[in-house]
């Protein structure tokens, strides 16, 4: 019995030890959790709010761009599309068969969503189509009931009205590159668009707007749950006012035809650029959508350059257009006069070089306003010789070439204008008399683009300074790119004789009238007065076997030998008002195919003016 | 001799209304609002919905509630009687199991028997401890503490536990063992045993990593720190730690935890319910509950020493250190303070088979209460 007395002693001494033991653990269990939520409570919370509250986005309306008159130029419209939740739809395959019966669906597009919808989590809208019209997505809004799982949404996508008109100006809009989705969180949002080219790109941050915010309750797997309060609406992207016309720009591209070529317009006095037209184009419409991959490659292969803008990105040699900058130096440093003359009977010679005249007969003795009407080269060689080549690149200067204006479009190309110190530091060799020969009949290695030369003609026609403006919202590009822009319309004298340019505008004038180089291709209906200059560039040399045999037409050579054609004018000749270059790659000759172009924009360039001022006569 | 006359041979029969008037209703009051937790975090669990899980869970204790008091008015010398069949039953269960049983959940085993589904380790952990309560009750103190009587014991533990080990449930196995140590531990064995069993498992921990191939040891790292594992078993953890952490002192309310509400707590109606209770009632609520099962362990510790017979004592103390060892490990897991091991809160946690289980525990020791003064002859088979 004593011992029965122990085996209780042992165990009610160690069911207390335990209990101990228990009691213990428990206070350890309590000062956890006292830990857990009192001493590190706060941070807990705020975790569980991390958790719980997930801030959305939601995108901004882009800007608009619209043209000197208020026209849109890039909008934006309703793009309707339609999703599938597969969580709700009981059976996607039987679903996306009946959807198939209203909306066009390929395989190709059936893959994609198949796959995309085993990728994501089931709660989660799949495109199945985008880019509906009204009347397909009124069909699908009309048999949503039975369509389980699917759901309509009408969101805006960016819309170029005269899309193939001015592409290479505002760009297009693409979806944004791993680079760029790291910049911006608004970037991520399913189906965001960035800019790509052109103002698009440049303005992005102007257009772009700000993204609003929703907070909304999410569970675990991402889903939302509800709404949160406070909301914040998006904010729209700023307008973008341009000088553009666009009803210009859309005619000066049909003048253009199928030509490789570009125009550009300009308001002589406020140098508001008004027509920016590079031939030929696209649509940025199809790249908004995402282009296809032959289209792409159609634009690629193209060998004139659709994707180039010829105004301001395309470089060529200026040819017979640069003679006025020409006869402007050698006026100013008193080496002609207006009746200075020289004879030309068809070539130049220049030690054991001949340098020929366009003429193969020559043109006999000339005057500068003969020799500019005629655009007789021998007496432009007569001039460079007597002229230094650094006098001719001054000049040029300032006339606006070799300068790049920075219009707010990217890929503006600064030309080129050659002096003493270029050749040698780029080409390591001295200046020879020949290349100020060839430069001032715009042969040798001088560079312009049209959009230079439209400036150059206006600053002949103004006696002003004039530099282009594309982008109206001088402010926009001050704060957004750091660019100075002169004030619209105040422009300073040019550092010019008005008496030298009053002489140049003559020879100009004389190009348009009978016996000048432009006169075949007059316009009979116009009666406003012209002035302007013709320009044939050379692409390649013509050999002297050839100057035997006779030089071949442009016409029986294959395109891209054959020449430029180029043209500068203004009108009126009396009071200037619109300034236009044209250049046709590989067109031929100046006066056949440019001019009448150049007549043709500079004339509803006018009309177009008047018809506005008349307007607002009215209002 | 003082203690002589305590125990005596002194028979109390009682009719059925004197032990039914001599249960502890307190302790059983304490029980059902426990159950009554359970009912209301499983119906926030749901959304404030009965179906289906508040709904069943009160069903079902309501079955287990009549069950207990039948059992707890049954003479403990029945119950004493029955106490190898059952280990046996339960010994036959899991090798059942093995042939035709149903697996699910990363390995718990159960038996379909159409009404309901049974997990004989349930039963077994229940059995182990009244087999062992029984065979040391035939012991006297010094045949207790002799090694050569641990022969016995070890087959009655191990055996059952490799079995539901090799499930794999090695939460429950463990909670076999150490359920069986328990009761050696009170019913006598000298204490350097214990001391001598951790000594030589600390020893072997080194030997065995060194034997382990790495992708064992990276389970068994993974087993100790989940928060290595952020995205398995470490997001469980950090999730639940944010939930408990983030009620503070008196939660955020009723049906409000937007942890549990939004699917961040895994597990959130079983193994992690004590999470959703403390984010929606706070540390308070935490602190009301554990006070709750402490009382009732409190009860079952006096139960213990205040019985007359030594398989009343080690059943119901046994029982009561299983229930710690169920609490503790399941909330101290919640915490991060225990590996995640698949235990339930007993009586919060949904599950039919868990509130089977503990519905026979506690009608045991609430038998051991109403028959404490009951004198049992040595060997104990006999009934009446």
């Amino acid at each position: 019995m004593a011992r029965e007395g122990l085996r209780y002693q042992t165990f009610s001494r160690r069911a207390f030890l335990l209990a101990g033991a228990k009691g213990l653990a428990f206070t350890a269990l309590a000062g956890r959790l006292y830990y857990l939520s009192i001493v590190n409570g706060e941070q807990y919370k705020l975790r569980a709010e991390k958790n719980r509250i997930s801030i959305r986005l939601t995108p901004p309306e882009r800007g608009e761009i619209l043209d000197r008159n208020g026209i849109k130029i890039a909008t934006n419209r309703p793009d309707f599309s339609v999703f599938l939740i597969p969580e709700q739809a009981h059976d996607v395959v039987a679903t996306l068969q009946k959807l198939g019966r209203i909306v066009k669906l390929d395989e190709r597009r059936l893959t994609r969503v198949r796959r995309q919808i085993s990728r994501q989590r089931k709660f989660f809208p799949v495109t199945v189509a985008q880019g509906l019209d009204w009347q397909t997505f009124s069909k699908v809004n009309v048999a949503m009931p039975e369509l389980p799982g699917v759901e309509t949404t009408a969101g805006l996508s960016r819309f170029y009205p005269k899309g193939y008109e001015v592409a290479h100006i505002v760009g297009y809009l693409a979806s944004p590159d791993e680079e760029e989705v790291r910049l911006h969180p608004m970037y991520r949002l399913p189906g965001f668009k960035v800019g790509r080219q052109g103002i698009e790109k440049r303005f992005e941050n102007y257009l772009r707007g700000t993204a609003g915010t929703r907070r909304v309750e999410v569970n675990a797997v991402g889903r939302e749950i509800r709404d949160l309060p406070p909301k914040e609406e998006a904010v729209k992207g700023n307008d973008l006012h341009l000088a553009l016309d666009i009803n210009l720009q859309s005619y000066a591209l049909e003048q253009l035809n199928e030509n490789a070529a570009g125009v550009v317009a300009m308001d002589v006095n406020s140098g508001d650029v008004l027509a920016l037209a590079s031939a030929p184009s696209y649509d940025p419409n199809e790249f908004n959508r995402g282009i296809s991959q032959e289209n792409w490659q159609g634009l690629l292969n193209d060998p004139r350059k659709p994707l180039l803008n010829k105004c301001l990105s395309g470089q060529y040699p200026p040819g017979s257009t640069i003679k006025m900058v020409i006869a402007l130096a050698a006026l100013e440093h008193g080496i002609i006069t207006q009746d200075t003359k020289f004879y030309c009977n068809g070539n130049h010679k220049l030690g054991d070089h001949t340098f020929h005249c366009w003429k193969r007969g020559g043109h006999g003795t000339l005057d500068l306003l003969g020799a500019i009407s005629n655009s007789c080269d021998v007496y432009f060689y007569e001039i460079a010789e007597r002229l230094d080549v650094d006098m001719i690149a001054d000049m040029s200067r300032r006339f606006g070439l070799g300068e790049s204006f920075e219009l707010g479009v990217d890929g503006e190309k600064p030309g080129l204008v050659p002096d003493r110190r270029w050749k040698s530091v780029f080409l390591q060799q001295n200046w020879q008399l020949g290349d100020t020969l060839n430069v001032a009949i715009g042969q040798g290695a001088m560079l312009v683009t049209p959009l230079q030369l439209a400036v150059m003609v206006s600053r002949i026609a103004s006696g002003m300074s004039v530099r282009p403006l594309l982008i109206r919202e001088n402010d926009v590009l001050k704060r957004s790119d750091q660019l100075e822009f002169s004030a619209d319309g105040v422009f300073n004298q040019l550092d010019v004789n008005p008496l030298h340019l009053r002489i140049v505008r003559k020879g100009m004038e004389m190009v348009m009238a009978a016996g000048g180089t432009a006169h075949d291709y007059r316009r009979p209906k116009s009666a406003i007065k012209q002035a302007g200059k013709t320009g044939t560039a050379q692409v390649r040399r013509i050999t002297k076997e050839e100057r035997v045999t006779g030089v071949l037409d442009n016409n029986e050579l294959p395109w891209g030998a054959r020449d430029h054609a180029l043209f500068v004018g203004f009108a009126p000749v009396e009071a200037p008002r619109v300034a236009v270059a044209v250049l046709v790659q590989h067109g031929g000759g100046g006066s056949k195919v440019a001019a009448p172009i150049a007549r043709a924009v500079m004339d509803k360039a006018l009309e177009l003016m008047d018809a506005k001022e008349l307007d607002e006569g009215q209002l | 001799m003082g203690t002589t006359r305590m125990f005596g041979p002194r028979r109390v029969d009682k009719s059925l209304y004197q032990r039914l008037a001599s249960l502890n209703w307190g302790i059983i009051a304490l029980i059902v609002c426990l159950a009554g937790v359970g009912v209301a975090m499983l119906y926030s669990v749901s959304g404030g919905y009965w179906e289906p899980w508040a709904s069943r869970h009160t069903v079902r204790f309501g079955f287990a509630f009549i069950l207990m008091l039948v059992i707890a008015v049954t003479d403990i010398r029945y119950w004493m009687a029955m106490a190898y069949p059952a280990w046996v039953l339960g010994l036959l269960l899991l090798v059942l199991v093995e042939f035709i049983g149903a697996t699910g959940m990363g390995g718990q085993r159960w038996l379909d028997i159409g009404v309901m589904r049974i997990q004989p380790s349930e039963l077994v952990k229940i059995a182990v401890i009244m087999a062992l309560a029984r065979y040391f009750h035939g012991r006297t103190y010094d045949q207790a503490r002799s090694l050569r009587s641990l022969f016995i014991p070890f087959i009655l533990i191990f055996i059952p536990a490799l079995l539901v080990i090799r499930q794999p449930d090695f939460g429950t196995g463990l909670m076999i063992i150490m359920g069986g140590a328990s009761i050696l531990f009170l019913s006598g064995l000298p204490a350097w045993i214990f001391v001598a069993a951790g000594v030589s498992v600390t020893a072997a921990v080194p030997i065995v990593w060194q034997l382990m191939k790495s992708y064992q040891r990276d389970r068994v790292l993974t087993f100790l720190n989940p928060e290595a594992d952020p995205l398995g078993a470490g997001y469980q953890i950090t999730q639940s730690k944010i939930a408990l952490g983030s009620g503070g002192l008196m939660g955020k309310g009723f049906m409000e935890g937007t942890q549990s509400h939004l699917n961040f707590l895994p597990e959130m109606k079983t193994d992690f319910i004590f999470t959703v209770l403390v984010e929606e009632f706070g540390l308070v609520g935490a602190i009301v509950v554990l006070t709750m099962y402490a009382t009732v362990l409190i009860y079952a510790l006096l139960i213990g020493i205040g019985c007359r017979n030594q398989f009343g004592r080690l059943m119901a103390s046994g029982l009561a250190i299983t229930l710690f060892l169920y609490v503790f490990i399941n909330v101290g897991m919640v915490m991060g303070l225990m590996p995640v091991v698949g235990v339930p809160l007993p009586l919060i946690s949904y599950g039919g088979s868990a509130m089977l289980t503990w519905s026979v525990a506690f009608g045991l020791i609430l038998s051991v209460a109403i028959h404490r003064h009951v004198t049992l002859a040595p060997r104990g088979s006999g009934i009446g």
